[in-house]
């Protein structure tokens, strides 16, 4: 996770630079100079290996075996079953598969959805926040008020909002707008998707105003008094200076917040609990419940894996993609 | 590392950290416990301390511990071993137990809900109850044979012994009752429609249920297949869910949100005891619970404005499975086999399981002591809790001692929420849309 947020943000786009400028002075201090970007990865890397890589290679070494709860207490003497943890997840006619499958799409319309909305009122509430006026400095700290809140206190007090015949939502919508004929449930059934997605997007979007915040500082006035001068248009000004030059940054950040989004657990564990509704149902807590709550480690862990490569394919292909129109653009 | 948007190198570094940022967060949700096998034998290497997980019992973790600190001092006392409290929620405890397992980090003693002991005994981490064991804590005979068969798999030693006891009845609300010109309690699901139905009127309801909560459902379900004819597993252990017998016992239950209209729609979606709140509040006159004195006080409720009879039953002409009217619920208390102070964690279970803490434990919780002699003390002698005595003695059945148990909580529990939801939307639930989902649910089970 934090390989990814605190990269440095890439300059913008100015002209390639082709040879590295090193001047090589004595020896032993170009030495040491190499040695040290490497000393001080160190323990990063230590730790990268201990907390994420060795818990990764485990996952995958659980996926080959058929670790249910007879094995978990000398789990390396569970049998060695192959790939028919995978097949089982793979196989859309049966109903472990089809189940997956559901619940595979449901993230990818939730995650296209959060993300979209997420993005789209950060730019939007950036943009708007860069003139100065009063009272700027604390509504900014209001926006970002849904990161700072912890995710547990934040979301059991939506779960309390849309609870159907008590909660807050229901109050308005159906007893005080009268939208509805008959209060409608938020947290069962096929609505739970809507609730769902406008809580990530709550939970969400002040990260990437935050982000956007940031990088529009770098923009210079220039760019845009000359605009100005030239005669564009406010929608003009947006599309052809502000947009392009948020590029390197949206590239990091729509991918961050994929990511995130798509491996939420916390958001529907807390509103759905342990069995989410089929609509709702998300990926992560799909292996949880897989794993866990019927105790089929060996299954849940094919399951991560097959997630796993299915969120390596698309982040290498997004990188490969942006990064070749860069190219073209630069 | 800065690096130009253009060298050549940039991207490929940059996709790789992104790549194992990706792998990483993907494989997070695999990466539970990594510790080995733990010993086998028990030894008594610290002979001087121990660890307790105990379960939420009381009405708060604060409650149980005020309960439980006092006994474990006496205890400390008479043996000189101190023992570390840790009240473990419901939600997490067997998450907990799970990970302890694999990693061998646990505690020496533990409570664990009694329908996970035939599951619990196949992980092979807790202490067979063999007759030398249960020879130290005072013998089999100490204990109810009910709550005894509730505590592993027939035919092997326990894997645990009985702690607390509980039944499922049925609570109903006095004052609503005679407001409504109901004289008696019902006693069959005849009588029950009939009462449920006067009750139902003027945005109060009859019968509020725990739609949302799996584990409620499942239980119901179970019971309800009893008085059918119907059980979730065949004698090998196999799941049944989907016989038409299996259909109709949960189509019995959907009903009552459902076509009969006898609980509210909102039930639906409860999942945190919402049920007990709305009968404590006169929302419903009838819940069918499992000790709920103490909930129903902490909502304001007092024990002279509800009555309980047992759950009703199908009439008398039925068989002598369908006169089941609860699961043998309860709680049952394990040692980690690789325990380091054996010795010290039967002296603890002793203790817990003697007539005094018996009858101290149980009265604090509002529980039934599985311990006989205990039992006869007159503190459970109070009108709830020997209606629920007599259910428990002679028409309660326990849950199926099958390693997959847990599973079958799970999957129909979660069926049924879903049926729930179908039927709060104002679908109606047919006799189809129940099979078709058991079978879903029983299809999980092999994979």
């Amino acid at each position: 996770m934090t390989t990814v947020t605190t990269r440095p943000t890439a300059p913008p786009p100015g002209p390639p630079v082709k040879s590295r400028r090193r001047r090589g002075p004595r020896l032993s201090a170009r030495v040491r100079r190499a040695g040290l970007p490497y000393l001080l990865l160190l323990p990063a890397v230590l730790l990268e290996l201990l907390i994420h890589i060795g818990p990764m290679a485990v996952g995958i070494w659980m996926s080959f075996r058929d670790l249910t709860q007879q094995y978990i207490r000398t789990w390396d003497t569970a049998p060695w079953v192959g790939l028919d943890n995978f097949s089982v997840a793979v196989d859309v006619d049966a109903p472990v598969g089809e189940a997956l499958l559901q619940s595979f799409f449901v993230t990818c319309a939730f995650t296209v959805l959060a993300v979209g909305l997420a993005w789209l009122l950060g730019v939007t509430a950036a943009i708007l926040m860069q003139e100065n006026f009063g009272g700027r400095g604390a509504l900014r700290g209001f926006f970002l008020t849904p990161y700072a809140l912890p995710v547990y206190a934040a979301v059991i007090t939506w779960s309390f909002m849309l609870q159907r015949d008590n909660g807050m939502v229901n109050h308005v919508v159906h007893e005080q707008l009268g939208l509805t004929e008959t209060p409608p449930f938020w947290l069962i059934g096929d609505n739970s998707f809507v609730s769902l997605v406008v809580v990530a997007v709550w939970r969400t979007w002040p990260f990437a105003f935050l982000i956007i915040m940031a990088a529009l500082q770098n923009i210079p006035r220039e760019l845009y008094e000359a605009a100005q001068v030239d005669g564009a248009g406010i929608w003009q000004q947006i599309r052809k200076i502000t947009l392009p030059s948020l590029r390197p940054v949206n590239q990091v950040l729509v991918l961050v917040l994929f990511l995130w989004t798509f491996n939420d657990f916390n958001v529907p564990y807390l509103l759905f609990g342990k069995a989410a509704p089929e609509s709702a149902d998300l990926i992560s807590i799909h292996i949880y419940q897989s794993s866990f709550v019927t105790w089929d480690f060996g299954a849940g862990a094919a399951m991560s894996v097959l997630l796993l490569l299915f969120l390596m394919v698309v982040t290498a292909v997004y990188l490969l993609v942006t990064s070749r129109e860069r190219k073209h653009d630069g | 590392m800065r690096t130009r948007p253009h060298s050549p190198a940039a991207p490929r570094r940059r996709r790789t950290a992104a790549l194992a940022a990706t792998a990483a967060f993907a494989l997070l949700a695999t990466a539970c416990g990594g510790g080995s096998t733990g010993g086998d034998k028990g030894s008594n290497d610290s002979p001087d301390s121990l660890t307790y997980w105990a379960s939420n019992q009381g009405s708060s973790i604060e409650h149980d511990k005020e309960v439980l600190e006092p006994e474990l001092e006496k205890f400390e006392k008479e043996t000189g071993i101190e023992v570390k409290l840790e009240v473990v929620p419901w939600d997490s405890l067997l998450d907990r137990i799970l990970a302890a397992t694999s990693s061998g980090q646990g505690p020496d003693v533990l409570n664990i809900g009694n329908t996970w002991s035939a599951s619990l005994q196949a992980t092979g981490a807790l202490l067979p109850w063999d007759a030398k064991n249960l020879e130290k804590i005072g013998g089999r005979d100490r204990f109810s044979s009910s709550a005894l068969a509730a505590a592993g798999a027939e035919g092997k030693d326990p894997a645990a012994v009985p702690l607390y006891s509980l039944a499922y009845g049925l609570y109903y609300n006095k004052k609503m009752f005679a407001d409504a010109g109901i004289e008696k309690p019902p006693a069959t699901w005849e009588e029950f429609q009939e009462t449920g139905e006067k009750l139902t009127k003027d945005g109060k309801y009859g019968l509020a249920v725990e739609g949302g909560n799996p584990v409620e459902n499942a239980h119901h379900a179970f019971v309800f297949g009893k008085q059918h004819g119907a059980d979730f597993f065949d004698i090998a252990g196999e799941p049944t869910f989907d016989g038409p017998e299996n259909v109709a016992a949960v189509k019995q239950y959907i009903d009552f949100l459902g076509k009969d209209g006898i609980a509210a729609e909102g039930n639906a979606e409860y999942t945190k005891n919402e049920s007990v709140r709305d009968f404590a509040t006169g929302k419903a006159g009838m819940l069918m619970w499992q000790a709920a004195a103490s909930s129903l006080a902490s909502h304001g409720m007092k024990p002279d404005e509800y009555g309980v009879v047992p759950i009703p039953l199908p009439g008398a002409e039925a068989g002598t499975d369908a006169q089941i009217n609860s699961m043998v619920a309860g709680i049952n208390m394990s040692v980690f086999k690789n325990t380091d102070n054996i010795d010290g964690a039967l002296k603890f279970v002793e203790f817990m399981t003697s007539t005094e803490e018996q009858t101290i434990l149980n009265s604090a919780y509002g529980s039934i002591p599985p311990v006989e002699e205990a039992a006869k003390d007159k503190a459970f002698s109070t009108p709830d809790l020997k209606v629920l005595r007599k259910v428990l003695a002679e028409s309660s059945a326990p849950l199926p001692q099958v390693p997959d148990e847990s599973k079958f909580e799970t999957l129909v529990g979660t069926a049924m929420k879903e049926l729930f939801a179908q039927a709060a939307a104002g679908k109606e639930v047919t006799t189809g849309d129940i099979k078709e989902r058991l079978t879903e649910a029983q299809q999980q089970m092999q994979k």
